[in-house]
């Protein structure tokens, strides 16, 4: 960043010129990104006396419900995979969304004293605040393997394609994060709707249940960006036992485009506002 | 004479304060509601807008290892001008040239957090200061040795004492390596001693590592020590740039002219029981003035009313230093007074106070409850024109030669 060495650098300060070394200014702003988010994840569980086994509580006892709700009480189909695995499969996706996006949408506001008194690119905010739910997924990430190992139900060579779903999913959580996290600095009214939309996504995402037994319902599912990801997840986790819709697939991924890229051009359309309003 | 590090031209900044109209029918606030919520979607403004421009037409050049000072009233522009060239908001015309890395330091510990260790903290804070992790690394021990906390480095700074905390944050700032650095104000904190090593710190960046430097402070003492030439901001237009001593002079002139005291409208209690009406800081002739030179001694008028009959009645002032401690109190004795007009004044010819900014506020008590308690002036006690010896070595806050002394020779 600073590097002694450096040739003398020369920057105007006008009216809209901001963009000009954006892109430049944010990879020379990367060990900030990557000392932001270690500070969250550290944070996240100091003084918790249980710390980061609180990662594990609740998805387990979620995949707990969720066997007994969809595999127990109604007998939904499991093509031969142990229940919570299938539960746990679509549970990891779901979570690293949804971790993703809460502190994508809060990040800016929750950063406001950096926003007020310092300089760089803001989009290494949002960016950063992806690390705590990096984390947590690698901590259920682990459990889940453990476990499929524990039902002799290992994931095959499909695993390797896992890092394309993680991706899609990272996507679009930050595409829809930059939106919310632009439009809770104007309207702090977003603070209550998020947690209101993923509640809800839970009940509207396949993640205690497999789409491929249902033919009828899956176009309707896939209107649900997340069922392209939570499929795929499955196909790469439960050993190939996952068919997958391609036309989902396809849905699901320029869904991410363009919210990505539809956020990105939001944030940095109101990003330099943000000190003024914030 | 190379290229000017800092260069300003035709620089402003507007804000837009928004108006709200009041829509006294439901179905009127409905409609308003739903346009107002249209337009922020579009970050547009609301109703009635009026502009208000923070920096008007600023215009200025600092050669490369200068120390420029930036003085001005409180709302003059100068927050904004440091935000403006530390990045953080956009001009809306005109334009900066930067030539050299910029840091700027607004705020002193900027992104601590409480629950992390102070090690930990230098790295973060050195990370948003702009530092490499490598740079970091390199100074962490010095980093350390400066702030004086070496036995607390694993401890959460949130257990840290204040000074310590402040230490810390601002040896981080100290250790970085800008071509041209940004100051606002961050002197204002921590002890005098401590201050003393950060102004040696700063003088010392500037005139042997031929760094540039921008600084802002209400301490006329530190600009006056650390720069060659000031800045004079007012309401957002740039009024005089020369030596420091010339614009320093301006400013307290410009001090001087302003009604010197303001008084706050009472509040329901206070209109049944008594208020102040009005105060002055004056000279012993009776001119107003905010601006007093050392030694010289001044006189606050304090008007009240008192409304209905008060019992043990005490009109009191307090001498603060902008630091927020506390230098002098004086009170009237307790007397029950009638309803009816009145005027206490205080006279500073007892001692006298080292030279600073101090602010000067008034209360009203009865009964040893106090009612009504502001601040009402702001006090410059400057050197120019101090009447007697003063060796000028007390800090900000100090009562000066206060005690009975003499000299003999006793062999």
């Amino acid at each position: 960043m600073t590097d002694s060495a450096s040739p003398a650098t020369e920057t105007v300060l006008e009216a809209g010129r901001s963009e000009t070394h954006y892109w430049k200014d944010l990879w020379r702003y990367r060990e900030l990104l990557g000392f932001l988010a270690w500070r969250d994840v550290k944070v996240r569980y100091k003084q918790a006396a249980l710390g980061a086994a609180w990662a594990l509580f609740q998805p387990l006892i979620t995949m707990a419900i969720f066997t007994f709700v969809f595999g127990r009480l109604a007998k939904m189909p499991s093509g031969g995979v142990p229940y919570p695995l299938l539960v746990l499969a679509g549970l990891l996706p779901w979570q690293l969304f949804s971790t993703a996006l809460g502190g994508a949408s809060n990040s800016v506001v929750g950063n406001s004293h950096l926003i007020s008194k310092v300089y760089f690119p803001r989009l290494v905010i949002p960016i950063a605040s992806l690390g705590v739910a990096a984390i947590d997924f690698a901590i259920v990430l682990a459990l889940f393997l453990a476990m499929s190992f524990w039902f002799a139900y290992p994931p095959g060579w499909q695993f390797l394609v896992l890092p394309f779903y993680i991706a899609l999913a990272l996507l679009l959580a930050l595409g829809a994060g930059l939106w919310l996290t632009s439009l809770t600095v104007r309207f702090r009214d977003f603070r209550f709707i998020v947690p209101f939309m993923l509640q809800v996504g839970v009940f509207v995402s396949p993640v205690g249940f497999r789409t491929d037994y249902y033919p009828n319902w899956r176009a309707l599912l896939g209107l649900n960006p997340l069922t392209g990801v939570i499929d795929g997840f499955r196909w790469c986790l439960l050993d190939g036992n996952q068919n997958i819709d391609p036309l989902n697939l396809g849905y699901s991924i320029a869904f991410a485009a363009v919210l990505m890229a539809s956020g990105l051009w939001y944030f940095r359309r109101t990003e330099r506002q943000f000190a003024d309003v914030i | 004479m190379s290229a000017p590090s800092i260069e300003v031209s035709g620089l402003g900044k507007r804000y837009v304060i928004e108006h709200e109209a009041r829509p006294d029918r439901l179905s009127d606030q409905l409609h308003h509601t739903a346009r107002k919520f249209w337009r922020r979607l579009r970050w547009g403004t609301g109703f009635a807008r009026e502009e208000f421009w923070a920096l008007r037409d600023v215009s200025f050049a600092v050669q490369p290892g200068e120390v420029v000072g930036i003085v001005g009233r409180n709302g003059a522009g100068k927050s904004t001008l440091l935000k403006v060239l530390s990045r953080i908001t956009e001009p809306t015309i005109g334009r900066v040239r930067l030539r050299g890395r910029v840091a700027s330091l607004l705020e002193v510990g900027t992104g601590f957090h409480p629950e992390l260790s102070g090690r930990e903290n230098v790295y973060l804070n050195g990370a948003i200061l702009g530092m490499s992790r490598r740079e970091i690394r390199r100074k962490f021990d010095e980093i350390v040795a400066f702030a004086e906390v070496e036995r607390f480095l694993d401890t959460p700074v949130k257990r840290y004492s204040s000074g310590m905390y402040v230490r810390l944050a601002f040896a981080v700032a100290a250790h970085l390596e800008p071509e041209i650095l940004i100051v606002d104000e961050v002197l204002a904190v921590g002890d005098l001693a401590f201050q003393r090593k950060c102004l040696g710190k700063m003088q010392s960046v500037s005139s042997q590592e031929g760094r540039t430097v921008l600084f802002v402070s209400h301490n006329l003492a530190s600009i006056r020590q650390l720069c060659s030439r000031a800045v004079l901001l007012s309401s957002g237009a740039v009024q005089l740039i020369g030596p420091t001593p010339r614009v320093i002079e301006a400013y307290q002139l410009g001090l001087a002219d302003e009604p010197s005291a303001s008084v706050p409208k009472p509040n329901a209690d206070q209109v049944d029981r008594a208020f102040t009406t009005a105060v002055s800081v004056e000279t012993l002739q009776g001119e107003p003035r905010s601006v007093l030179p050392l030694g010289e001694p001044w006189r606050v008028r304090v008007r009240f009313r008192i409304v209905s009959p008060q019992k043990a009645f005490v009109a009191a002032v307090g001498v603060k230093a902008i630091d927020g401690i506390a230098v002098q109190t004086a009170w009237a004795p307790p007397r029950d007074l009638a309803p009816g007009d009145y005027e206490a004044v205080f006279t500073q010819d007892r001692v006298a106070i080292e030279t600073g900014t101090y602010l000067l506020r008034v209360g009203l008590s009865s009964e040893g409850r106090t009612f009504q308690q502001f601040e009402a002036a702001r006090i410059e006690i400057v050197s120019e024109g101090a009447r007697g010896y003063f060796p000028m070595t007390a800090g900000v806050g100090a009562v000066l030669n206060s005690m009975g002394t003499s000299v003999e020779r006793i062999a």
